[in-house]
């Protein structure tokens, strides 16, 4: 039975930039910085094809919400073989509300069986979207979702997906990360499912499907235009870097270091 | 009056979660900002004994609900009996620690409550309910943010290692609800894979060592040490990604959080998001072949050694020093 689902394509920081807070404590400095799809949200499109490509075909749907900017990351998506793009054009600050309620605009439009977000995006690490959605869809919700087999093993080498949908769509049975091990819940369909880092590694784009990406269309909204209220809930009034430790010094052999623990730091 | 309702989170064996006390002192914190009152909710099959534990931690009144359909604590079930009583109690901050099980479902009672979540606090700034903020990490860590929530009802986790944990203090009351059952289950929980281990818990040891890609997968050094130290086991992300250690060992920003006393980190360089998930700890020791490793940055001792000699001639130190 062919799917269709529903994918996010946040533009972040790439997680190797060094951020900085700039001198006025209102943001970061953004000269310098590179931009990449939020590394959850691709493991998510990764998993998405993987589905598609397991239940026989089908549609993956992708979707960014900020400046013209994130169309960058959407191509990305559909050079990873997403079938179709949709960009909500938002000037920004974001919060999490309107964001999940874009997504909710949009999946009542789409009518996806599935979403799946990635637990977080890595510039306000929230993790709150998918479990927004999944509340005012009134959807099941699976996060933190993994795998018990590890990346390297013969499942992730043959591309196969973790989520494991049963052949009628009703049911989606989930790993989840939690603590103290690896839990497995099953949802009644639909669901939104968040991704944690070890469900899969994401595919590189193919030269054609790069080159096939830049000729594909790429609908537009505005949270107006869904009848979503852009404004954020959620007022940043400071950014500061966090409190140094002090320097620290290099011991020259595990004698000292035991004479340190235990004299200085008494934690021996 | 804004009184603040922290939701407790229920295992499968009753206990009580120590997490739950770093959360309390967060809601008391408020409460006193605020000048309101600090309750609890216990959901559970039966909520009874778990509650009658925490009424002994300076809450008000611990609302104990039960149910059938609360025997897991599931998003879908918890969400919206934490909603129903935090309008009926109206309660204008709702909280939970920032565990597993407290990341998974605050946001969705925060959706029920149409309410603006902060997700991960490490403080709460502001000496009244009108310029209430909390500071937040952002960027694994890289920068703390103050923010200012302007819905009505606001909701947060926070992070355990910043708040201390609430001591017994008093006896609030504990009252009985019985939450609404939803018409149908939309998921449930079938089995769990418990990550078994005779060392301390994590987030909970007062000494932790840390093994990253310097181990080359060969955990014995790490293991010997800890033991020696009674310590729990760590691991980077490059180690559990490569499935060399088991994905709960990982501490950083996206997997476990700690602030033991004494962190040991070999064999690890030092990536942002796994120094976000150890830099509160009192002292690190950092021991690495590669001098230049970041890992020394945040480190108050760092030695420049292969971790495979190193860390024996620790543990024999260790041994020998009993």
């Amino acid at each position: 039975m062919p799917i269709k689902i529903l994918v996010t394509a946040k533009r972040v920081e790439d997680y190797e930039s060094k951020i900085k807070v700039n001198a006025q404590g209102t943001g970061i400095v953004q000269e310098g910085l590179k931009y990449k799809i939020n590394p959850f949200d691709e493991i998510g499109v990764e998993e998405a094809l993987r589905l598609v490509a397991k239940h026989g075909g089908g549609e993956v749907v992708v979707a960014s919400i900020g400046t013209k900017d994130v169309h960058e990351q959407l191509r990305h998506a559909l050079a990873m073989g997403a079938t179709k793009a949709i960009w909500v054009n938002h000037p920004g600050p974001l919060d999490q509300m309107t964001v999940a309620g874009c997504l909710q605009k949009l999946i009542e439009k789409e009518k996806p069986h599935l979403a799946i977000l990635g637990k977080q995006s890595i510039d306000d690490d929230q993790n709150q979207v998918g479990q927004y959605l999944a509340e005012w869809l009134g959807w099941s919700q699976a996060t933190f979702a993994s795998k018990e087999e590890s990346l390297e093993s013969e499942a992730e080498k043959t591309k196969q997906p973790a989520l494991k949908l049963s052949a009628d769509l009703s049911t989606i049975t989930v790993v989840r990360e939690v603590d103290g091990g690896l839990e497995t819940v099953e949802c009644s369909m639909p669901c939104v499912v968040t991704t944690d880092l070890r469900l899969n590694q994401p595919r590189y784009a193919s030269l054609p499907g790069i080159m096939k990406a830049k000729s594909k269309p790429i609908e537009e909204h505005t949270p107006a235009s869904l009848g979503v209220d852009g404004a954020s809930k959620i007022a940043v009034t400071k950014m500061e870097l966090p409190p140094a430790r002090k320097a620290g010094i290099k011991v020259p052999d595990v004698a000292a270091l035991v004479d340190k623990l235990k004299t200085e730091a008494k934690a021996l | 009056m804004s009184n603040v309702l922290i939701v407790v989170e229920a295992q499968p064996d009753g206990s009580l979660r120590k997490a739950t006390l770093n959360a309390l002192t967060a809601g008391a914190q408020i409460a006193a900002k605020t000048g309101g009152e600090l309750h609890a909710v216990v959901l559970a099959k039966d909520a009874g004994p778990l509650a009658n534990v925490v009424k002994d931690y300076g809450v008000k009144v611990v609302h104990a609900g039960s149910g059938a359909h609360l025997a897991q604590f599931t998003a879908d079930a918890v969400a919206p009996a934490v909603a129903e009583l935090a309008v009926a109690i109206k309660a204008s901050y709702v909280g939970v620690a920032a565990t597993q099980a407290g990341r998974d479902v605050m946001p969705r009672i925060a959706a029920r409550l149409k309410a603006a979540m902060a997700s991960e606090i490490l403080s709460v700034v502001g000496s009244s309910a009108a310029d209430l903020q909390f500071t937040r990490p952002m960027w694994a860590g890289a920068v703390i943010a103050t923010v200012k929530l302007s819905t009505p009802i606001v909701c947060f986790s926070a992070r355990t290692t910043e708040f201390p944990l609430a001591a017994q203090s008093g006896s609030g009351e504990v009252r009985a609800f019985t939450p609404a059952a939803p018409a149908k289950a939309l998921q449930k929980v079938v089995s769990f894979k418990e990550v078994k281990s005779a060392r301390p818990a994590l987030t909970e040891a007062r000494v932790v060592v840390s093994g990253g890609r310097g181990t080359k997968g060969d955990f014995k050094p790490i293991e010997g040490l800890a033991d020696e130290l009674g310590a729990a086991v760590g691991a980077s992300r490059a180690v559990c990604d490569a499935g060399w250690q088991p994905n709960d060992l990982q501490v950083g920003q996206t997997g476990k959080v700690v602030a033991p006393q004494l962190y040991i980190a070999a064999g690890i360089s030092g990536a942002i998001q796994h120094i976000a998930g150890m830099k509160g700890s009192k002292t690190i020791v950092a021991i690495n072949k590669d001098g230049e490793a970041p890992i020394f940055q945040v480190a108050d001792y760092g030695l420049v050694a292969d971790l495979f000699k190193a860390l024996p001639e620790l543990q024999a130190a260790v041994k020998a020093a009993k």
